[in-house]
């Protein structure tokens, strides 16, 4: 495969060829020798390795950074699965978040059980929920999909002042802890790292096959006698319950839940760093919310200042670079490229 | 009863003139303007400044501060959205996250000797200060003014867009972009234009409404969200919509407002979108063009 990219000066131009390695590794021949075989599977075991490295070589305030790097990477995962791959582009993803974080708190405030009997089940339950309430809008498309999905999780927040329900502006505090910091990182770290490749392989079956033409073509997929409704409710599912899951967790991460998981923040800094890392690659996304929550971490002192800067950084990417890291570095990772006189 | 119809219509008339500036972007280039709640609570923070800080003339702080909102307007299309035209996810994405900026920004302390707007400290003087009495109801003159500007706007955009150059050109865009352009209109200028005419519409609403309470940043995510609902319910990019969702919004909230109390405002507000897009989800007039778009 051969790209050819205009450059900015008028004689000269950027050819780009597939690097000899990559092409030998497309076929039976890449399993031949050691230095193929390591250009294979390096990406994906840096990948690994280094997420399950990291905990141990951060101190212990960073290693609570690092768990909520996870469910922002859980996070985006999620966004991305929607946007690009279902074509909904949903700016509500903090209502995944509450529902999880609300159920898994309720049922072990109010009946005691553990959290690990709470955070499978609130996975489910906010699933579920969060697609029942979804389930009218998702006969919208594009626009009007991200707008009434923006306002749910506000609206929501509205609701639960208003009736003074689950706490109301005070929250559930004293909530079961988890074990210990080992396993708060591991679990999100792990569970992070199974979505991931769960969706990779997902996308490319037959169902994800399914989503793919329901973004890119509905009024096809519907002339196949395909119910297009039936398809975004169970991607709003899978979507859903990687949110709940991240709610549940958070909520006995802190022992503590509150509006605040509704917040703009779960759906903001996720869309962020699915930008940054690079759109439509599953991994690019988990990449940068893995780059951009410690970076929000470090400017914390600076109060509002970390909001502005990450939307600068969103702006930035989506202005200048809408590929993204991961895109990028895949390009150069497996091609080269060079001027050409023309 | 007659309460119920006279601040009925004063609500009704306070959602038409925010989510005005919305659909009017969106009416002429299909952008979704998602600064606009930030650019609402802008204007509204930048007059206070003007008048307490700077201790300039009350028309003249707003004539200023409207002024910064359009250009405002302008360089959100110039800088960030005239790249992204065509992708309704980076539009969003990249006005929401503009947006963000300006309202995070206003809430940041201690850069430059800035102290940040936090807190319910910040109120804007009423046009009129005084009350009065209709159909033996007694209101504060500020609403009236509301409901006489909001009269007035309407009419004032619908003379704009019959009777002169620009307002026929805006209209052409909205109606058939390529036809327009083949008329020698120039399409990303039209965009600029109805962007900034929309953000002073924004700002011109907070003018008349912020004097009702306190201007807070917190605002500015609400101005949105009533926006987006009226336009949700009335049908994206019609202005006939517009105005008759934001009557049936005002209506409804003030009905639920007096038989449940206040705070069941917003559950009404849920119920009512959810409602409409069940039945009629191009919203109560949305044309077939927008119904292709959406189911």
């Amino acid at each position: 495969m051969i790209t050819i990219t205009e450059s900015v000066q008028k004689e000269r131009r950027k050819e780009r060829l597939d690097r000899g390695i990559k092409v030998r590794c497309e076929s039976i021949y890449g399993l031949t020798t050691w230095r193929e075989i390591c250009y294979l599977i390096l990406p994906g075991t840096a990948l690994i390795g280094g997420v399950l490295l990291l905990p141990l070589l951060v101190d212990s305030y960073w290693q609570r950074v690092l768990c909520v790097a996870g469910v922002y990477a859980l996070l985006a995962l999620s966004f991305d699965f929607l946007a690009q791959y279902v074509g909904l582009v949903c700016l509500g993803c903090a209502f995944f978040v509450g529902a999880g974080g609300y159920v898994a708190g309720i049922l072990n405030d109010s009946l005691g059980w553990s959290p690990f009997v709470t955070i499978p089940i609130a996975a489910v339950t906010g699933a579920v929920i969060s697609t029942l309430i979804f389930l009218p809008c998702l006969r919208l498309r594009g626009v009007y999909f991200a707008i009434v999905s923006f306002m749910i999780p506000m609206l929501t927040v509205n609701i639960i002042i208003a009736l003074n329900i689950f706490g109301g502006t005070e929250g559930i505090s004293a909530l079961a802890n988890l074990p210990n910091v080992w396993f708060d990182q591991y679990i999100v770290l792990g569970i992070m790292l199974a979505f991931l490749f769960a969706m990779r392989r997902l996308v490319v079956e037959d169902v994800g096959l399914v989503f793919r033409a329901v973004k890119d073509n509905d009024q096809a997929v519907r002339a196949s006698g395909i119910n297009i409704t039936l398809y975004k409710a169970k991607a709003v599912f899978i979507a859903a319950l990687i949110g709940s899951f991240t709610g549940a967790y958070l909520s006995h991460l802190y022992g503590w839940l509150g509006i605040s998981l509704f917040a703009m923040d779960f759906s903001i800094l996720p869309i962020a760093a699915t930008v940054m890392g690079g759109p439509g690659t599953l991994v690019g996304p988990v990449l940068g919310a893995l780059i951009l929550t410690p970076l929000s971490e470090a400017l914390r002192g600076f109060g509002q200042l970390r909001v502005v800067i990450y939307c600068l950084i969103l702006i930035g990417f989506i202005v200048y670079k809408p590929e993204g890291l991961m895109n990028y570095l895949t390009r150069k990772y497996q091609q080269f490229e060079h001027w050409k006189e023309v | 009863m007659l309460e119920i119809i006279v601040y009925g219509v004063v609500n009704s008339v306070i959602f038409a003139l925010i989510a005005l500036g919305f659909t009017l972007v969106y009416g002429v280039s299909r952008l979704p303007n998602f600064a606009h709640g930030a650019i609402y609570v802008m204007v509204g923070f930048l007059t206070w400044s003007f008048i307490n800080d700077l201790h300039l003339w009350y028309p003249l702080a707003i004539f200023l501060s409207l002024a910064i909102a359009a250009i405002l307007g302008a360089l959100i299309y110039r800088l960030v959205l005239i790249r992204l035209r065509g992708m309704p996810t980076s539009e969003i994405i990249g006005s929401f996250a503009f947006g963000l900026i300006i309202l995070e920004g206003l809430r940041l302390q201690g850069i430059g000797g800035f102290k940040g707007f936090i807190g319910p400290f910040y109120v804007l003087p009423s046009f009129i200060d005084a009350k009065t009495n209709i159909l033996g109801v007694i209101i504060d003159a500020q609403r009236l003014v509301i409901v006489g500007a909001g009269i007035l706007l309407v009419a004032a955009l619908w003379l704009y867009t019959k009777h002169t150059k620009v307002g026929l050109a805006l209209k052409a865009i909205a109606q058939d972009e390529q036809a327009a352009m083949m008329l020698g209109v120039d399409s990303d200028r039209m965009a600029m234009i109805s962007l900034a005419i929309g953000s002073a519409l924004a700002g011109l609403a907070a003018l008349l409404i912020l004097p009702l309470g306190n201007v807070t940043a917190e605002n500015g995510y609400r101005v949105l969200v009533y926006a987006l609902a009226v336009c949700i319910i009335g049908g994206l990019g019609s202005w006939a919509g517009a105005i008759t969702a934001s009557f049936a919004l005002g209506f409804a909230m003030i009905l639920s407002n007096f038989f449940f109390g206040a705070l069941w405002e917003s559950v009404v507000l849920v119920g009512t979108i959810i409602l409409i897009l069940i039945f009629k989800p191009s919203g109560l007039l949305g044309k077939q063009k927008e119904l292709e778009e959406r189911t």
